[in-house]
Formats: structure tokens, C-alpha cells, sequence
């Protein structure tokens, strides 16, 4: 009975959870709440995945509406990873939130951090799992609005963290209001919503100004969501002044949203046969994907704070997947929801360990680094290993999202892609060698008497290391998904 | 056992070792203990997989598990890489006797680390031999780099962070820059990166553009050294000197090279190569590289800093007999991976024994040396016959061999380049001999800083010049590498009957 209600119990679980945290008076409880929510989201997510693999697309009518008029959340294989992916995040990050955040928040802001947390997550997971263009448009809007607040929670430690909120909030606001009169457009020319009915009603008007200029709208809106480059400058700020266990949070999930989003409506509602779908991906996102693979991944390699550092590589990476979708083919779309997932995976464990010398010594900037290798020695070999994963080391994930992006643009034969894809990932080899180095071949200044992180955000960190290891030894089960949403997006699925 | 077993053990044993190495880290005489049983274990599960590929049944072979679609973790016993492996794990033997009186007597720091490091990059450097498949080479290729990369910037100091720095960004650039390009580019286009006789590519790739698949592949294999990419291995020279020895004298330089052979073998084909002449650049690129290292080897003062020099040029022996693309220069290339490494080896050894005795690194302030330190000499002299090439040292065989192969090829301008390259190889290694044993000393000889301020006092002609070795843990290792470059020139049968059947 219960598991035909799976995908609404997805959202409404956090969802009515979120005001509950509110009445819980102490910081410790509220995180307890959400740390149960996440468990019982990341069961119903795997559950979701797992009826997918099985029977294909999971269609849920709320409130018995039939279809096109009332909301329809849809489940299908490119959409379940991404809901396995921020509910599985978000349960290895909260047990590390809770020493983080304890450290970074004032204390009577706590039960407060934990309702916004909870909404970011609902929105996160409401924006993926819905059917309807405009439902998606709200809970975008749930998660944005949570996310200015929580990044602004930083303003403990830095008091830039406000000044990085403000702007994100600006940045973003003006990226999902472009993606509503997109939304709204649509509505106009074909009066309804949901999103597989406009993949059939788009076609049937054809070639369309009013059309062309909603997708322009849609695709610049939900590009500044994903930090597109030259999008992107919310993002440095943003990641930079968080509370670490937001960072985190972010880094692996908020931007991966946008960008299930852009793949939705680009591949689904528009299709690749929509007139402007072509000249977009040949001179709009693939040169923007490769400029911010080597711009973003420069300006990294000469930044002070580390985690400045990872935002700026996290912009070069998103180039990286919007790369793959650019090639609108199967293997692609493939190296992009890969990457997407990949993605997520090494970053959120970079971040977790700057989070641990964030803790320790209040930042992260290079000259913090100095001799960390042996005053904090579990925490730096989690920093190489994730590192090395960014780099694209041979067993790790990050090997695997170069492969098939390589391989994806020899197949359309970009032979300078290929190469400029693997040129670029020698960028990061710089700006992660660089704390390498000071880390491990510079001795620790001598007033130093900081340890070890606590065990709380080590085994956190370690867990998500674990899983960049292993799927990249095994990425049987990733690379079968990927392929299976990239077949659902281009409307090839068997 | 299996031999499935047998070549898993193959991983582990170093694997283990290297975890039970950091466990002992506080007790160094049991750390080092665990170094050399791993070692000899190691050896002794290699000897038995030799045992077990000589015999009629199918090769052994060991498949991990599939990464991805289509592509397999999975070693595979071919004679090329048992002939690899057994170098390796052999010479790990003596290397890590040698380490043990180096490292102590010249009282290195963080010995632990550069022990756990020594033991992964052999574990990389035996998977690299064992491998069944471009991918799985690939993987360890890469562990090797990272795995050195410490060992490389051991001292920490600005010049090894700078020689450490170079290393990464050659050897990574090169293998994600252009390697990685290759490996893609050949799965795509056949479906396979499976090591198989004959090669992949025929009729799979242009022919036209074959030439720059091969150029992507050797020149994206930087440990091969073949120039503009050579500039890692001087660099290394910073490290240690065991490292410089076993590390850049055998594994990872002749990881380098074995791995050009590889794919010259099994993913071109040498008939295919032969047939269509794709890999006739690669002879005068490789010659090149073999004249112009020895030549600036000759303008190097500093031992090691020659010896690396020195290296580079004798590696591209090795890309030439794969480039000559016939049977005779593919077993000439192979037998050069052997008879180099022990050479190599020993005049490491060698240069490191002369440091750890008088801590002296300019060839010019060595005069007189040998008269102090006989054996250590005497063991150079050995070293760099085989490496020149004369009988009766084992480099003889493999430039013998290589020569036939550039007389079957029609490259006689080839055979001029190796008798000159033999000429330069004599100007540059056999003055340092003649110094250490014919030239006066200008000052007095001293090895310990105990004895030196008793020579400082004595009279100018009164001085000391009794024998003055290094450790025993250093003397031995570099007597027994002597030793062995005899023996593979008497033994060099085996090793050909071994190497026989890939070229065939």
C-alpha cells in the first residue's frame, strides 16, 4: 500500500518535518528530527531507484488529479539518482553538521539552521521529483530561499558570509525568475504544465518565437542556478563563507538540481528536435562548458582560501557536465549524469575535509595548510584522495566521468574536445598539488597544537571517500543508471 | 596454490607489506625486517609463476572484476612482463638491503613513509607487468607515479620540492595529455584494450593516422623518457639514492619502456608496424634521444646527474628495438630492459656507496677515490662495461641483438648510431673509474667525520689511504648486482628462449 506513495512521501516527509524542528528547543533534537528524516528520504530513495530499474516510470497523481491538470510526480531512472543522490548526502552530511555546526553557529540559531536545512533538502528533492513545470519553479524557489539563509548562517565566522548571501540571493533570484517567465511562456502557448504533456504539445506548434524565447529564459535561468560560466559569480562567495557542513551540502547537491532541471526541460519538454536546441548546444553551451573548464579551473590555482579554491573548481566542473549534455548523445547525456553523481561525490568529501581544518583552526587558506599532513593526518590523506579523484585519478570516480566524457567526444568526433577535456583536468593536477605540497613537505609552524578532527566529521568524510573509491572500482551500478537516464532523456529508453 | 592465486599474491604481498610496514613504523629493525620478508616473498611467489608459465597448460591469468562496461581489471602472465616482474621483484631483494645501510648511514628522516611508498610502487610496478590490458596497465601506471612522487621529494627541500614538481607534471601531463587520449581513441575504434598477439589496430584505425596514434602512445608513456619528455628523470635525481637505483634505473623508467613494447606488441602488431612503416619515425626520434643524452650526459659533473643522463639515452635503446618493429630488435629491446636494469643498478649503487662513504657527488672531487674504496670501484667498472656493452657483461647481448634487428630493418645509419652511442657511453662512464683509480687526490680522502678532523691534522703525504667502504648493507647489494651482470651475459640464453616466443 505505502510503497504507491512512495514519491510523495519522498517530499512531504521533510516537508511537514521542517516547521516540527522549529518547536524542538534544543539544537541537539531538531538535528536528531532531520537526521531521522534523512534516513526515512534515502530508504524511499533507493526503494524509488529500485522500482525504476524494475518497471520504468513511476507516474503519482497528487490528491487523485488526473494528470494534466493536477500535479503528477514522476519518477523515472534520470530523475531516481538524482533524489538517491541529495538524500544520500545528506544523511553522511548531517552526522558531520552536527560537531560543525555546533562549532559554526551561534547556539540560539541552531534549531533555526536545522528547519532551514530541512527545507533546502525538501526543495531539493520537490524540484527533481515533480512532473509539473511550475511546481518545479516552487520548490526551486523553497530551496533557494533556505539556501540565502543558510549560507548567511555563516556570518559566525566570517562576516562576509553576509555580503555572499545577499549576493546570492540577487543572482538567484534573477535566475528563477527567468526560469518562472519561461515557465509562464510555455503555459501561454500550450496551457498546460505538466512536463510530459508539454513534450507533446511543443512539437505539434513547431518553430515559434514565443516558444524559442521561453527556452532562451528556461536555459539562462536554470544556467545561473547551475553556475554556468559566465554565471557563475554567486558561487565563489557563496561556497567560501557557508558553514563547512552547508558547503558540502551545496557543493554536491543544489547545483546538481539545477542541472537535472536544465537536462528535464531541455530534453524532455523541448526535445532535440526543438529549432534553437542545436544552435543553443553548438555555440551557447559547449564553448561556455570549455571556457569554464580552463577559466574556472585558472583563477583556482591562484586562490589564497581553499575553499575559494574548490568553488572555483566546482564551476570548472559543472563545465565538465554541461560538456556531455552539449554532445545530445546517449553516451553524453551518460558522462553527465555520471559526472553529476561523481561529481558530487568528490566534492562533497574535499569540502568535508576543509570543513575538519575549518573546525581546527577557524580557515583554510594556504598558509593554515602548512604541515598539515602530519598534525591532521587522517583529514589530508581524505583531501588527497579526494584530490586525486578531481584529478581523475585511475580508481577513483573522477576517472570514470573522464572516461566517458572522452570517450562521448570521440564518438561524435571532437577530437580537439577530447583533448582540451584532458588538457584541462592538468589544471587541477596544479591546484591541488599546490596543497599537496604545503601540506605535506612543509613543517607545521611551531605554535600549532590543534589535532586530529573529531571522529564525527572523520567518519563522515571517510564514508563519501569509501564511495569515490569504490564506484570507481565498480561503477557497474552508476554507469547502468547513467545510461538508463540518458536513454529516458532522449526519449530512446527501451 | 593456483596461479590465480599465485598472481593475485603477486598484488597483495607488496600490498600487505606495505600496510605492515607503517604498523612497525616505531621499531625500525622490525620495519625493516617486514620490507625484506615482503621482499623475498615477493621474489619467491614471482619464480613460482615463472614456474608455472613455462609449463604447457594455458598462461595464468586472474581476473579482478569490470570497472566498466567492457573494461576488466585483469592480469595476465605473458613472457615479456614475467621477464619485467622478475627484475623487479628480484632487484627489490638487494635494493632494500642496500636502502637499509643507505638510509640509516646518511640518517635520512621519515623513513617509514619512504619505506610504505617503496612498497606500493613495486606493487604498481608488478601490476604493470602482469597486466592482461591496456586499462588495467593504465591504473597502475598512474599508482606508480603517485606512489614515487614522495619518495622524489623525500628531503623536502626547495630543490627536491622543485624536482618532485617536475616529476608530477611530466609524468601525469604526459599520461593524462596524451596517454589517456590514446587508450580512449583505441577503445573506441576497436571495442578492446586487450593485450593480444598480433595487436588491435589492424584494419580498425586509418591507416594514414596510425603513425599519430603510436606518437600519442609513446610519447604519452613520459616514463619511457623519450625527449622533449625526459626532463622528470634528472629531476628525480633529488630522491635518494636507492630510489634513483631501483626507482629510476629499473621500475618505474623500465615500467616506461615495457609498456612501449607492450603496445608495439600486442596493441599495434609488429607486422602490422613493419608492413606499413607507421613506426618508422620512431627510429630517428629514438636515435636521437639515444645520441643527445649521451652527449649532455658527457657535460654533467654531478655522478648521479650523468648516470640519469645516461638513463635516458640507454631507455631509448629499448623504444628503438620496439620501433625497428622485427623480431631481432624486439628481443633486443626486451633483453636491454634486463641487462640495463642490472647495470644501471649497480652503478647507482655505486654513486650512492661513494656518497654514504665521503658524501661526495661532483665527479671532479672523486680523484683517487677507487684506492679507498676498491669493491665499490670495481663493481662501477663492471656496471659500466655491461652498460656500454662489451663482453663479457649481459648489456652485451641485448646491443648485439638490436644491431641485428637495424641490419634486418635496412637502417644502417642505425647500426653507425649504436657503435657511436657505445663510443660516447665509453667517454662518459669509464673517466670516472679512471679517476677513482690513476688520478692523486689534491686533498686527503675522508670517510667518516671522525676520522676527517684526524686527517686535517696530519702532514700533507702522511695521509690515510687505507680502504674506506661503505656500510657492509651498502658493499654487498652493489657486489651482487656486479656479480650479476656476469652472469646474465652467461645465462643470456635463457632469457632469449624466454623472449622467443613474442616475437615470433
Amino acid at each position: 500500500m505505502i510503497a504507491t506513495h512512495l514519491p510523495i512521501l519522498q517530499v512531504v516527509v521533510p516537508l511537514i518535518a521542517a516547521p516540527l524542528s522549529v518547536f524542538c528547543r534544543r539544537g541537539t533534537v531538531a538535528w536528531a528530527l532531520s537526521f531521522i528524516v534523512s534516513i526515512v528520504a534515502l530508504v524511499i530513495s533507493i526503494a524509488l531507484l529500485v522500482q525504476v530499474l524494475d518497471q520504468g516510470v513511476l507516474s503519482y497523481e497528487l490528491g487523485n488529479w488526473a494528470a494534466p491538470w493536477g500535479i503528477e510526480y514522476r519518477v523515472d531512472a534520470a530523475n531516481a539518482i538524482v533524489l538517491l543522490l541529495i538524500s544520500g548526502i545528506s544523511t553522511v552530511v548531517l552526522p558531520y553538521a552536527r560537531t560543525s555546526i555546533a562549532h559554526e553557529v551561534e547556539a540560539n540559531n541552531q534549531t533555526l539552521f536545522y528547519t532551514c536545512y530541512l527545507l533546502c533538502f525538501t526543495g531539493l528533492l520537490g524540484m527533481v521529483i515533480t512532473g509539473d513545470a511550475f511546481n518545479a519553479f516552487v520548490f526551486l524557489e523553497v530551496s533557494s530561499l533556505s539556501t540565502y539563509v543558510l549560507v548567511a548562517m555563516g556570518a559566525k565566522r566570517d562576516r562576509r558570509a553576509l555580503t555572499a548571501a545577499y549576493t546570492y540571493l540577487v543572482m538567484g533570484t534573477l535566475g528563477a525568475t527567468f526560469f518562472v517567465i519561461g515557465v509562464g511562456l510555455l503555459y501561454m502557448m500550450t496551457g498546460t504544465l505538466n512536463i510530459a504533456d508539454l513534450a507533446q504539445k511543443i512539437p505539434e506548434i513547431g518553430a515559434n518565437r514565443t516558444l524559442v524565447v521561453a527556452f532562451a529564459f528556461i536555459v539562462t535561468g536554470l544556467g545561473l542556478k547551475l553556475a554556468l560560466f559566465p554565471m557563475h559569480l554567486w558561487l565563489p562567495n557563496a561556497y567560501a563563507f557557508a558553514p563547512s557542513a552547508v558547503t558540502v551540502f551545496l557543493a554536491a547537491t543544489a547545483t546538481k538540481a539545477a542541472l537535472y532541471l536544465l537536462l528535464r526541460f531541455m530534453f524532455t519538454v523541448f526535445g532535440t528536435g526543438f529549432p534553437t536546441f542545436g544552435p543553443a548546444l553548438t555555440y551557447m553551451l559547449l564553448p561556455l562548458a570549455v571556457i569554464a573548464m580552463f577559466a574556472a579551473s585558472t583563477v583556482a590555482i591562484f586562490q589564497v582560501d581553499i575553499k575559494r579554491m574548490l568553488a572555483y573548481s566546482s564551476v570548472a566542473q559543472v563545465g565538465y557536465m554541461v560538456l556531455g549534455l552539449s554532445f545530445a548523445t546517449v553516451t553524453g547525456l551518460t558522462s553527465t549524469v555520471l559526472h553529476l553523481f561523481n561529481h558530487a561525490l568528490m566534492k562533497g568529501a574535499l569540502f568535508m575535509a576543509l570543513g575538519a581544518v575549518v573546525m581546527r583552526f577557524g580557515d583554510a587558506t594556504m598558509d593554515t595548510m602548512r604541515g598539515l599532513g602530519r598534525t591532521m593526518p587522517w583529514t589530508m590523506a581524505a583531501f588527497v584522495t579526494g584530490g586525486l579523484s578531481l584529478i581523475g585519478m585511475p580508481l577513483t570516480v573522477g576517472f570514470i566521468s573522464k572516461w566517458y566524457l572522452v570517450v562521448a567526444a570521440l564518438e561524435s568526433d571532437l577530437w580537439l574536445i577530447a583533448v582540451l577535456v584532458l588538457a584541462s583536468s592538468l589544471l587541477a593536477v596544479i591546484y591541488i598539488w599546490r596543497v599537496v605540497e604545503v601540506a605535506y613537505l612543509e613543517d607545521p609552524p611551531v605554535e600549532v597544537t590543534a589535532g586530529e578532527a573529531p571522529l564525527t566529521l572523520l567518519i563522515p568524510t571517510w564514508v563519501l571517500i569509501g564511495a569515490n573509491i569504490y564506484f570507481g572500482i565498480d561503477a557497474s551500478l552508476t554507469t547502468r543508471v547513467a545510461e538508463e537516464a540518458a536513454r529516458v532523456l532522449l526519449g530512446t529508453a527501451s | 596454490m593456483t596461479a590465480a592465486t599465485a598472481l593475485a599474491l603477486s598484488l597483495l604481498i607488496p600490498f600487505a607489506g606495505s600496510i605492515l610496514i607503517a604498523v612497525t613504523g616505531k621499531n625500525p629493525n622490525l620495519r625493516e625486517s617486514v620490507t625484506l620478508a615482503t621482499a623475498v616473498l615477493l621474489f619467491a611467489d614471482v619464480l613460482w609463476l615463472l614456474n608455472a608459465a613455462s609449463s604447457p597448460e594455458p598462461a595464468p591469468a586472474l581476473m579482478i572484476g569490470e570497472v566498466m562496461p567492457g573494461l576488466t581489471l585483469a592480469l595476465e602472465i605473458e613472457p615479456l612482463g614475467m621477464m619485467f616482474g622478475l627484475i623487479a621483484s628480484g632487484l627489490w631483494i638487494v635494493n632494500s638491503i642496500y636502502s637499509i645501510g643507505y638510509m640509516r648511514a646518511n640518517f635520512e628522516h621519515k623513513q617509514t613513509r619512504f619505506y610504505i611508498c617503496f612498497a606500493i610502487a613495486i606493487c604498481s610496478a608488478v601490476g604493470v607487468a602482469f597486466a592482461a590490458n591496456m586499462f588495467t596497465l593504465f591504473i597502475f601506471y598512474e599508482v606508480l607515479t603517485i606512489s614515487t612522487y614522495p619518495l622524489v621529494a623525500h628531503k623536502e627541500t626547495p630543490e627536491a620540492r622543485q624536482g618532485g614538481r617536475t616529476y608530477m607534471g611530466v609524468l601525469i601531463g604526459t599520461s593524462i595529455g596524451l596517454q589517456m587520449v590514446a587508450i580512449i581513441w583505441t577503445w573506441v575504434a576497436t571495442g578492446t584494450l586487450d593485450f593480444t598477439k598480433g595487436g588491435i589496430i589492424s584494419g580498425k584505425v586509418a591507416e594514414s593516422i596510425v603513425p599519430v596514434l603510436l606518437a600519442l602512445y609513446v610519447f604519452g608513456i613520459g616514463k619511457a623518457a623519450l625527449m622533449p619528455f625526459h626532463r622528470w628523470l634528472p629531476a628525480a635525481m633529488v630522491a635518494p639514492t636507492p630510489v634513483s637505483a631501483l626507482l629510476h634505473a629499473v621500475a618505474v623508467v623500465k615500467a616506461g619502456v615495457f609498456t612501449v613494447m607492450k603496445v608495439v606488441i600486442y596493441i599495434f602488431g609488429i607486422d602490422y608496424l613493419s608492413a606499413t612503416g607507421a613506426s618508422n619515425w620512431l627510429i630517428w626520434v629514438a636515435a636521437f634521444t639515444l645520441l643527445a643524452a649521451s652527449i649532455i650526459a658527457m657535460t654533467k659533473d654531478n655522478l648521479k646527474a650523468r648516470l640519469a643522463y645516461s638513463t635516458v639515452s640507454q631507455l631509448s635503446y629499448v623504444t628503438l628495438g620496439g620501433a625497428l618493429a622485427n623480431s631481432m630488435g624486439v628481443i633486443g629491446g626486451s633483453m636491454q630492459i634486463a641487462m640495463h636494469a642490472m647495470g644501471k643498478i649497480t652503478l647507482f649503487f655505486c654513486a650512492g656507496a661513494i656518497y654514504t662513504a665521503t658524501h661526495k657527488t661532483e665527479i671532479s672531487d672523486m680523484d683517487g677515490l677507487g684506492r679507498l674504496m676498491p669493491f665499490t670501484y670495481g663493481a662501477f667498472l663492471i656496471g659500466a662495461l655491461s652498460v656500454i656493452g662489451l663482453p663479457p657483461m649481459g648489456g652485451a647481448w641485448s646491443k648485439f641483438y638490436l644491431i641485428l634487428g637495424a641490419a634486418d630493418a635496412g637502417q644502417f645509419i642505425i647500426i653507425g648510431v649504436l657503435m657511436l652511442s657505445s663510443l660516447l657511453n665509453v667517454a662518459y662512464l669509464l673517466p670516472i673509474v679512471g679517476r677513482g683509480f690513476f688520478m692523486n687526490s689534491a686533498v686527503g680522502i675522508t670517510a667518516h667525520e671522525q676520522s676527517q678532523s684526524a686527517v686535517a691534522d696530519a702532514p700533507p703525504g702522511n695521509i690515510n689511504y687505507g680502504i674506506n667502504e661503505a656500510p657492509m648493507f651498502c658493499l654487498v647489494p652493489l657486489c651482487l648486482t656486479a656479480a650479476g651482470c656476469i652472469v646474465l651475459f652467461i645465462y643470456a640464453d635463457a632469457l632469449y628462449q624466454l623472449l622467443e616466443s613474442i616475437a615470433g
